[in-house]
C-alpha cells in the first residue's frame, strides 16, 4: 500500500516532472518554494488537471496512466482535498457542507467515526451556520471535516494554514497532529513553511522549479544540505526525536534524552506522552574542539564529525553524529543508527579549527534556539 | 378606492398572463443559454451570443414581422406546429406570449450569465473532489448560486414583457380579450375620440404595476441576500 506519482506536464514557464513514492501512512510534506509547482502537482493527483503523461497510483489503485488510457475523473479518485481558501459552499449550512461528500459516496464512514471526527474538530456547535458567519480557522476546520467525512483514500492539503494568522495556525495545527496520530489516512501536505514540516511531517518530498529533487523521511531530508530549497535557507537544520526525562518548572526548562545525550530546552509542559520532536537549525549549532566551561549555552554535546560539505561559497555544513566514537573504531559517513546533527559554520572557522572527518568535538547549542514540539505518540 | 372597469381588468389580467407565461416558458432556455455562454467553451459561442442579443437591437416591429413570417399558419414552422400539435400563434394570446418571451429573452440571459460568471470556479473543483458529477454540480451549486441572477432576470424580463407593444401588434394584432395587453389598450384608447380619460387611467395602472414590480424585486433580492449570509 503506497502512493506512487510519476508524471510530466507542461506548466507555464517550466516543465513539471514529478517522480516519487510515499508510504500511505502519516504526513508527507510536499515542500518547495512558492511557484515551484506544488499546487499543480496535487491538482494532478486529485484529477483536477491532466498531466501530459505518466502514472499515478493511490493506495495501489491506478487513477492515471497515459499508456493504458486510464484517467479517473476527480470525483472517482477518492481524494479529500483541503484547499488553501477552504472553498465552502456559501449557500449551504456547515452541516450540509460537511455531508456533501459523504452523501455522494457509497462507502460511507461508520456513523461513530463521523461523530468522532466532528467532535475532534469541535464543529458540532457550528452545524446550523452558514460559511459567511465563520472565522477563518472555523472555515478551515469545516473544510477539513468535509474532506474527511467523504472517506477518502488520501488527504491532499494545499497550504491549509497559509491564509491564517499565527494564532489561527496554532489553533489548527493540533488537528493535523491528531489526524496523523489517530487516523490511518495518508496525507500529502503542501507547504513552504519549514516549521510546519518539522512539526507535522514524517516524510518529505522536496520540489523546486517543477522537479521533485528528493524524497525520504523528514529526519533524513531536513538534515540534507545539498537540496537547493533547503540548503540556501536560513532555517536548514535537523529534526531529532527525544524524550522528556525530567523538568524544572521553576527554572522553566525541560531535560530531554536524545540517543543517550542530555539536552536542556525551554519548558515543554507536562504532556502525557514524553516524546518530543526538536528542530535545531544548523546555523544555531556551534562547534568546540574542547568542552567549553563557564558559558551560558546549556547544551554541550559530544559529537563525531561524519561529513564536511563545502558546497556553499562562504559556509561549510558539517554533519555531526551524536556521541564520541570509541577510539580505534573506523569512522564512516553513515549515521550508524545514531542521530546526526548539522552545523553551519563559516569556511574561516572550519579552517581555523582544522576540522576533519572522524574528529571528536563538541556541539554547543543554546536552549532558546531549539524548537521543541510535543508529539502525541512515539515517532 | 377607484374601481377598475371590466375592460381595464381584462387588459391587466391579459398582460400579467402573457408576461408570466412568456417569462416562465423562456426561463429554462435562458438558464441553458446563459450556462453555455458563461461556462462553455465551444465554437460558435460568439454567434450564439449575438443571436441572443438580437432582439435588443432589432426594432420590435421587425421582430413581429419575422415572427409572422416564421410562425404564420401558412409558414413552414407555423403550419407544422398547427398541424402536428394544434398550436396556433397568430391572432392568439400564445403568440403574444411568444413575442414577449423572445423580446425579453436577452434580459434573462444577461442577468443569469452575470451571476454564473461570479461563482468562484474553485467551488466546482471542491465539489468534484467530493464526488459530484457535472449534472450534480449544476443542480447543487450552479443553480442555487445563480438564483439571485435568475430572479433578477425574471423580474426584469417580466417588466420588459409588460411594456411590449411593437412585436405584439405586428405579430398577433390587437384583439380585445385575446391580444390587447395594457400598452395596446392605451394605444387603442388614444386612437378613440374621447378616450383621453381611459388612456390616462390605463397609463396610471401601468405605472402602478411597474412600481409594484420594482418593490417585489427589491423584497425578493433582500430575502435572498439575507439567506445567503445568515
Amino acid at each position: 500500500m503506497s502512493i506512487t506519482v510519476s508524471i510530466s506536464h507542461k506548466l507555464g514557464k517550466f516543465d513539471l516532472d514529478a517522480d516519487f513514492h510515499i508510504p500511505d501512512t502519516g504526513i508527507t510534506a510536499l515542500f518547495g518554494p512558492s511557484g515551484s509547482g506544488k499546487t499543480s502537482l496535487i491538482n494532478i493527483i486529485a484529477g483536477l488537471e491532466t498531466p501530459r503523461q505518466g502514472h499515478i497510483e493511490i493506495s495501489d489503485r491506478v487513477v492515471f496512466d497515459h499508456r493504458q488510457r486510464i484517467n479517473l475523473p476527480a470525483r472517482k479518485r477518492r481524494v479529500g482535498y483541503v484547499f488553501q481558501d477552504a472553498r465552502l459552499f456559501p449557500h449551504k449550512t456547515v452541516s450540509e457542507n460537511l455531508y456533501f461528500g459523504a452523501r455522494r459516496n457509497a462507502q460511507k464512514l461508520p456513523r461513530e467515526e463521523q461523530s468522532a471526527i466532528l467532535e475532534m474538530l469541535g464543529i458540532l456547535p457550528l452545524m446550523g451556520r452558514r460559511p459567511a458567519a465563520l472565522s477563518g480557522g472555523e472555515k478551515q476546520r469545516v473544510s477539513l471535516g468535509r474532506a474527511l467525512l467523504s472517506n477518502p483514500d488520501i488527504l491532499l492539503l494545499d497550504e491549509p494554514l497559509s491564509a491564517l494568522d499565527h494564532a489561527r495556525k496554532q489553533e489548527i495545527l493540533p488537528y493535523f497532529e491528531w489526524l496523523r496520530d489517530h487516523r490511518k489516512i495518508p496525507m500529502l501536505y503542501v507547504t513552504h513553511a519549514i516549521d510546519e514540516v518539522a512539526r507535522l511531517a514524517d516524510h518529505m518530498v522536496v520540489i523546486d522549479q517543477g522537479k521533485t529533487l528528493a524524497s525520504g523521511s523528514v529526519f533524513e531530508m531536513l538534515g540534507r544540505t545539498d537540496l537547493p530549497p533547503l540548503a540556501g535557507r536560513f532555517d536548514a537544520g535537523t529534526v531529532l526525536s527525544a524524550r522528556i526525562v525530567s523538568r524544572d518548572p521553576k527554572a522553566e526548562v525541560s531535560f530531554l534524552d536524545c540517543a543517550g545525550q542530555r539536552l536542556v530546552v525551554p519548558y515543554l509542559g507536562r504532556p502525557a506522552n514524553p516524546n518530543v520532536r526538536l528542530h535545531i537549525r544548523a546555523r544555531d549549532v556551534m562547534i568546540a574542539k574542547t568542552a567549553p566551561t563557564g558559558i551560558s549555552a546549556n547544551n554541550v554535546i559530544p559529537v563525531t564529525i561524519t561529513k564536511i560539505s563545502q558546497e556553499n561559497r562562504d559556509t561549510v555544513d558539517i554533519s555531526l553524529r551524536l556521541g564520541h566514537d570509541p577510539d580505534g573504531r573506523h569512522q564512516h559517513d553513515t549515521a550508524n543508527g545514531q542521530p546526526v546533527l548539522h552545523a553551519r559554520i563559516t569556511r574561516w572557522s572550519a579552517h581555523r579549527l582544522k576540522l576533519g572527518l572522524g574528529q571528536k568535538v563538541f556541539a554547543v547549542i543554546k536552549s532558546v534556539t531549539v524548537d521543541g514540539q510535543v508529539a502525541d505518540q512515539a515517532i | 378606492m377607484i374601481s377598475l372597469t371590466p375592460t381595464e381588468i381584462e387588459a391587466l389580467l391579459l398582460s400579467l398572463r402573457i408576461s408570466g407565461v412568456a417569462v416562465l416558458c423562456a426561463l429554462p432556455f435562458a438558464i441553458l443559454v446563459a450556462t453555455a455562454l458563461a461556462l462553455g467553451r465551444f465554437p460558435g459561442r460568439f454567434i450564439l451570443d449575438a443571436i441572443v442579443h438580437l432582439p435588443l437591437i432589432l426594432p420590435p416591429v421587425v421582430m413581429g414581422y419575422l415572427l409572422l413570417i416564421g410562425f404564420g399558419t401558412r409558414a413552414p414552422l407555423g403550419s407544422w406546429l398547427y398541424e402536428t400539435f394544434d398550436i396556433r400563434f397568430v391572432f392568439s394570446w400564445t403568440g403574444a406570449a411568444l413575442a414577449s418571451a423572445i423580446v425579453s429573452f436577452p434580459f434573462q440571459v444577461r442577468a443569469i450569465r452575470l451571476s454564473l460568471e461570479n461563482v468562484n470556479h474553485g467551488l466546482y473543483q471542491a465539489a468534484e473532489t467530493l464526488g459530484a458529477g457535472p449534472v450534480d454540480r449544476f443542480f447543487s451549486l450552479t443553480l442555487p448560486l445563480a438564483l439571485p441572477g435568475i430572479i433578477a432576470g425574471a423580474i426584469t424580463a417580466f417588466a420588459a414583457s409588460l411594456g411590449e407593444f411593437g412585436a405584439i401588434i405586428t405579430f398577433v394584432s390587437n384583439i380585445p380579450g385575446e391580444t390587447r395587453t395594457l400598452p395596446l389598450a392605451i394605444y387603442t384608447a388614444i386612437q378613440t375620440p374621447g378616450g383621453e380619460l381611459a388612456a390616462a387611467r390605463l397609463a396610471a395602472l401601468s405605472i402602478g404595476l411597474a412600481f409594484a414590480g420594482l418593490l417585489l424585486s427589491e423584497i425578493a433580492m433582500r430575502h435572498i441576500r439575507k439567506r445567503a449570509l445568515a
